[in-house]
């Protein structure tokens, strides 16, 4: 079938499935099926080729900010913006680029990926460039064991054509860089002080301290304040304001801004690309800020041990009031182990106002044991998310929590506050 | 009047230790505090003096690459756990330590790892991993509700009794319907959860163990356990 025709067939589709308020993913699906070329022709074709965003913690804020750098810096980009990272919400996605005609207007793709996809997706579709942020224990109920998902984020590194972006300070993403087969290799990392903010799995227990390696970073976070940082760009050092929040934010940046100036090497305009990282917003949900009357409510979303560690470590909760909304859905993952791998002592003296979602009960047992103090609990997410508005009018609020807990209180609050529709 | 210590020892705390397990140790150090005694963690790790002196032994799973860290240091200090074991000591084993404290573990490859035979139990790795809730029956813990993760499938000896009947999920294996296996005071079994934050009554048969042996005899206090039942009874209604 011509791809012209299969453009116009999936994009009737997209269209009907928005008047019935389908998911992202079905035309993609459908495109898939008639022609299981469809999105490697396209992305094939593009001017500057694909990027693929992989790891276990950041991805969606990470390829937000390349997306919004690289934009910046007067490319046209295609991503998967709706989060649906499989390779169906790709085609999805893509349908709404291409033009009628068939021409898909981009000079570069961005595409976020989680481990397992990635994996099959560069087989079909090597991408030009591979950013690989971490791998932590994240849903091993879907992943089995980390050395499996390290291996799986070994072979997107050895499927790249070109360059391939690491994380200096995780062992087993710097790692990486032995084992490719010709690659070029491009670092970021954090500085020695800033490291012990970033507890990776191997010494969630014991305070081992972290040593930088010798590898040679493009871009070194330095220092995060509350909404400024200062990075060290090829040995210059280089201060900025920034409205993403929370240090491991920070450090997404500078993978951000590792890989925009890997791409476009000398040609890069590093003061536009300083001032316009200053202006990223987080992308929803990963440090989001919604404002209801004045006040602001913070959206963490956190999904595995270190990601609600780093999430502690980042917000102090003094002058907030705290949620905490754990869900056991698929997409969050069943097992429940990974909240006795968090410490919640930092909560002891503020408490926690309400806890909510299918787990409630076992966030409350776990806060129990740290003896941390709280007011209410509730499985029940919207009842919750009313009985913590109404408690606390004049607070800022904070409120940690799983992905589809997340998208839950995220479509309750966008009837109150400003946030943004999820495209 | 002078405090009365229980020394728990958390075998392999740096390599086994992936699916919050931790959780049993803080459970076991918590409630020794509400009935009044003194909990003393000592953490072992390959190469550390062994504690002979240890009151409770608790060790956890880890990943494949873990279990090769401190397998050899398993086997050359098998013999005082052993000795322990026979004794009365209270374990718990979750996992990987679980089929380790068995006579061996025969990869999917063909490789055959050595255990301590401490527990009269076989695993054979198989290609299907078994993931999922899980709840069984016991008559001495009740219900017992927790989640497991493992390619290993256990087959039980006539050295021991299983821990549990399965209910929902999978258990030691995919034919028999036990899960877990015990022998004397030790406890192995491949639920994760943690398991004694949700199954307190195992958590407290280890300590009334512990105590008996080392004081004679233990007085129970009544602990509110009101929030724990909250945190069974939704549990238990989550799908596999």
């Amino acid at each position: 079938m011509p791809k012209a025709f299969v453009t116009i067939l999936g994009k009737t589709i997209k269209h009907v499935a928005r008047l019935r308020g389908g998911g992202s993913a079905l035309p993609g699906l459908i495109v898939e099926r008639i022609d299981p070329d469809f999105v490697s022709h396209y992305l094939k074709s593009l001017p500057f080729g694909v990027v693929v965003v992989s790891g276990t913690n950041g991805k969606t804020t990470t390829t937000k900010i390349i997306v919004e750098l690289l934009q910046g810096q007067g490319l046209k980009v295609f991503t998967n913006r709706t989060g649906s990272n499989f390779s169906r919400g790709i085609a999805a996605a893509l349908l709404g680029e291409i033009d009628i005609k068939g021409n898909l207007s981009a000079d570069i793709a961005v595409l976020e990926l989680d481990e397992a996809h990635a994996v099959h997706f560069v087989d079909k579709i090597p991408p030009k460039y591979s950013l690989i942020l971490n791998v932590m224990r994240d849903q091993l109920d879907r992943f089995g064991e980390i050395d499996y998902t390290a291996k799986l984020l070994r072979h997107v590194a050895n499927k790249t054509t070109d360059t391939v972006i690491l994380n200096r300070d995780d062992e087993k993403i710097a790692q990486i860089a032995m084992s490719l087969d010709g690659q070029k290799t491009s670092f970021f990392g954090a500085d020695q002080k800033l490291l012990g903010m970033f507890p990776g799995d191997d010494n969630l227990h014991h305070n081992a301290s972290q040593k930088n390696n010798n590898i040679k970073a493009t871009v070194v976070l330095k220092k995060v304040e509350p909404k400024s940082a200062s990075f060290v760009i090829n040995n210059q050092k280089v201060e900025t304001n920034l409205m993403l929040t929370g240090v491991y934010n920070a450090l997404n940046a500078a993978a951000a801004l590792t890989t925009v100036m890997t791409i476009l090497g000398n040609k890069t305009n590093q003061t536009r690309l300083i001032k316009d990282l200053s202006k990223i917003e987080p992308a929803f949900g990963r440090g989001e800020r919604l404002v209801l009357n004045g006040h602001p409510i913070d959206l963490v979303l956190v999904k595995n041990p270190s990601g609600f560690r780093l999430g502690l470590k980042s917000f102090s909760p003094y002058k907030y009031a705290t949620m905490i909304a754990i869900n056991d859905e698929y997409a969050d993952g069943r097992d429940m182990s990974w909240l006795w791998d968090v410490d919640f002592s930092s909560l002891n003296n503020t408490g926690v106002a309400e806890i909510s979602g299918t787990r409630a009960y076992d966030m409350a047992l776990r806060l129990n044991y740290d003896d941390v103090p709280f007011k209410n609990v509730d499985p029940d997410l919207k009842k919750a998310l009313n009985n913590f508005i109404k408690k606390y009018p004049k607070s800022s609020k904070r409120i940690y929590c799983t992905y589809t807990a997340m998208i839950t209180i995220r479509k309750s609050l966008s009837r109150i506050t400003n946030a943004k529709a999820i495209r | 009047m002078k405090e009365k210590i229980i020394k728990i020892l958390h075998l392999y705390s740096h390599d086994m230790n992936i699916y919050g397990d931790r959780g049993n140790i803080l459970v076991l150090q918590k409630r020794l505090e509400r009935y009044g005694y003194k909990p003393e963690i000592i953490e072992y790790n390959p190469g550390d003096k062994f504690p002979i002196e240890a009151d409770i032994i608790v060790g956890g799973g880890g990943q494949d690459s873990g279990q090769n860290k401190i397998q050899k240091d398993l086997l050359k200090i098998g013999p005082k756990l052993q000795k322990l074991a026979d004794s009365g000591t209270p374990m718990l084993v979750i996992c990987g330590l679980y089929q380790l404290f068995g006579k061996f573990f025969k990869t999917a490859e063909g490789e055959k790892i050595e255990g301590i035979d401490i527990l009269d139990i076989e695993t054979y790795g198989k290609p299907e991993r078994l993931i999922g809730n899980i709840i069984t029956n016991s008559e001495d813990f009740g219900y017992i509700i927790g989640y497991e993760n493992h390619s290993g499938q256990t087959f039980l000896g006539k050295g021991v009794i299983p821990l549990g009947q399965v209910r929902l999920g999978a258990g030691n294996n995919m034919v028999e319907g036990t899960e877990g296996a015990r022998y004397s005071n030790v406890i192995g079994t491949y639920l994760h959860g943690s398991l004694l934050p949700k199954n307190p009554k195992i958590a407290d048969f280890l300590i009334e163990q512990a105590v008996i042996k080392k004081y004679g005899k233990f007085d129970k206090k009544q602990i509110d356990d009101s929030l724990t039942e909250l945190a069974r009874k939704s549990a238990i209604k989550r799908p596999r």
